[in-house]
């Protein structure tokens, strides 16, 4: 319990950190007045609106500010649309973080499949044939699988339409039916990576003394890799696949790109390009807690997973 | 060569072969392409593979294997230069915090920690966000945000070279810590610091191919690979699915061919260990 807490203490010390660091990062270029005003700035007007938006405060002032309407859900006003960005940003986290959990669920399911069905494997030509294979698929950037997976399933097969997203208040299931690609193209990279890392762990316990004692009981392989290996040859994949949910995040927002998926990604890409920095803002800040979170998450499964770890109780 | 060709290190015979062959067409693409990658043959838009264009040609009649010659030279020259500043800079970093060790040891690895917690891509989008983008910007955006990873292996290496005999003797000779780091220990590390520079290479041809994918890479007027599988996108409806495909492989071979040759060499090296 206590190294849960100091746990908590460093991660809410991170995101406050990281969070001003960001929002001072945008005030230093984010001086949207004369952008607002295009063509009509004059020099009044600008000074007006800069004392209407309260950008003559001191940093930490408007900081504290910011984060605490951020805490309560405000998270300012669009600059070029004018609309609240909490309107903006929630609905399509929701697409993202759905997109998200699906190529997660889809990564640690067929991971592990695949991976304990490699180990199991009696015979070494399958083995070696799966190994190649895995090689290739892991040096497949993930938005090449995007493309690949849309011309083969969207273009070939007819199995889904390309560039025609169907919302979830529209239909649940044509919602989750349009980002089943995508989520696999966000998968496929992780779980060549994990199956490869089980296999190689594997591989590695296999060679260490326990296991040479395992066989001079008299065990056959195929046990000590079940009873014994897979064991501690696990616990580096689970741990490898609880970090990738943060890596995953970063994919979608090529992903998104790739299907026109309107997520979070593709939000943040927009206003980038528009440069309306209330809303990159708040979107770096929610990817931000999101990936604190899940490294956090991944901490303390750790020490479940692995008995022989006690960190410093 | 003999050695090579002769050991059964299978990843690191078919890296060195990818990686050199892609090195000596694009050494060759300096000089010589089929075309030059710039010309647009208005009669000849979106053609498919023919022994006129052996790719095909883009939607303004551009030669697609001229284009990815010089698209896969500018990726590698870009990769190696965020590679360079992040393997350098990593260096210095990790060699002085593990040489030195102490709060300064601890302050240094809890910002690497802090950067790598965070996907490269992602950060490098919101840095790019604020000081905008361009060749320059992309390259020691990168190539910052690869230094922790180079600090924290060479960091490692240090902590464990600094106790070893070799280093002790050093200091009684009265060798000067700068003296101590650079002749002395570094030479050591180096079979543990090639493939690690090689799979950071690998990971930053990935890094480089997505932000021009995204349209934060380099320049527009440049051919890259990211970028022009971007552009190849758009046509996989429009018939044009060599576009993609061409492109796409040339990435997929680079990066095969990195990654490969990184996990021969970290073989290799486990190898010599033993």
């Amino acid at each position: 319990m206590k190294f849960a807490a100091k746990k908590l203490t460093n991660l809410i010390i991170t995101v406050i950190l990281v969070s001003f660091l960001t929002f001072c990062a945008f005030q230093v270029i984010g001086d949207p007045v004369a952008r607002m005003l295009g063509a009509e700035a004059t020099p009044e007007k600008v000074a007006q609106l800069r004392e209407e938006l309260g950008f003559n405060r001191p940093v930490m002032t408007r900081y504290l500010e910011w984060a605490g309407n951020f805490l309560r859900g405000d998270m300012g006003i669009s600059y070029s649309y004018k609309l609240p960005v909490s309107d903006m940003v929630i609905p399509k986290l929701g697409v993202t973080v759905a997109l998200t959990l699906m190529a997660f669920v889809m990564t640690c399911v067929l991971s592990i499949t695949i991976g304990l069905y490699q180990v199991r494997l009696k015979s070494p030509a399958v083995d070696r044939a799966m190994t190649v294979v895995n090689q290739i698929v892991m040096s497949i950037p993930p938005f090449f699988i995007g493309i690949l997976l849309t011309c083969l399933f969207g273009l070939v097969f007819h199995l889904f339409t390309p560039g025609y997203y169907v919302s979830f208040r529209e239909s649940p299931a044509g919602f989750f039916g349009y980002l089943f690609f995508p989520a696999l193209s966000i998968a496929i990279p992780k779980i060549s990576q994990s199956v490869k890392m089980l296999r190689s762990r594997t591989g590695e316990e296999l060679e260490k003394d326990y296991i040479r004692t395992a066989f001079s009981r008299g065990m056959n392989t195929g046990a000590a890799v079940n009873y014994h290996a897979l064991h501690n040859a696990i616990i580096p994949v689970i741990s490898f696949l609880a970090v990738s949910l943060a890596e995953m995040l970063a994919s979608c927002i090529i992903i998104e790109q790739i299907f026109s998926i309107p997520g979070i990604g593709r939000l943040m890409l927009s206003s980038i390009s528009s440069r309306d920095f209330t809303v990159v803002l708040a979107i770096v800040v929610i990817l931000v807690l999101w990936v604190i979170i899940v490294n956090f998450i991944a901490d303390m499964i750790y020490p479940l997973i692995d008995p022989r770890i006690k960190v410093n109780r | 060569m003999k050695k090579i060709l002769k050991s059964d290190n299978w990843y690191l015979k078919c890296g060195i072969f990818i990686t050199g062959f892609i090195l000596i067409v694009i050494l060759i693409g300096q000089f010589w392409t089929p075309y030059d990658s710039g010309y647009m043959d208005g009669a000849a838009r979106l053609e498919g593979p023919s022994f006129a264009h052996i790719f095909g040609t883009d939607n303004f009649g551009r030669d697609i294997l001229s284009r990815v010659i010089e698209g896969t030279g500018t990726t590698f020259l870009v990769s190696f230069c965020i590679n360079l500043i992040g393997l350098l800079a990593g260096t210095m970093i990790g060699a002085a915090a593990g040489y030195r060790g102490g709060l300064f040891d601890d302050l240094l690895m809890r910002i690497c920690d802090a950067i790598t917690a965070f996907p490269n891509v992602m950060l490098a989008l919101v840095i790019i966000a604020v000081f905008g983008s361009g060749d320059l910007n992309i390259i020691w955006v990168l190539g910052i945000l690869f230094i922790p990873s180079y600090a924290r292996i060479v960091r490692s290496q240090f902590v464990q070279q600094k106790s070893c005999n070799y280093v002790q003797m050093a200091k009684l000779m009265g060798a000067s810590p700068l003296r101590i780091i650079f002749v002395h220990i570094l030479p050591n590390i180096y079979s543990t610091l090639l493939p690690a520079a090689t799979i950071g290479f690998n990971n930053a041809v990935l890094a480089e191919a997505s932000m021009s994918f995204l349209g934060v890479g380099v320049s527009a007027n440049k051919p890259s690979l990211g970028r022009m599988l971007n552009e190849a996108q758009s046509f996989l409806v429009g018939g044009a699915p060599w576009y993609a495909a061409f492109v796409g492989l040339a990435i997929v071979l680079l990066v095969m061919g990195l990654s490969l040759l990184g996990e021969g060499l970290q073989k290799e090296q486990l190898r010599g260990k033993k």
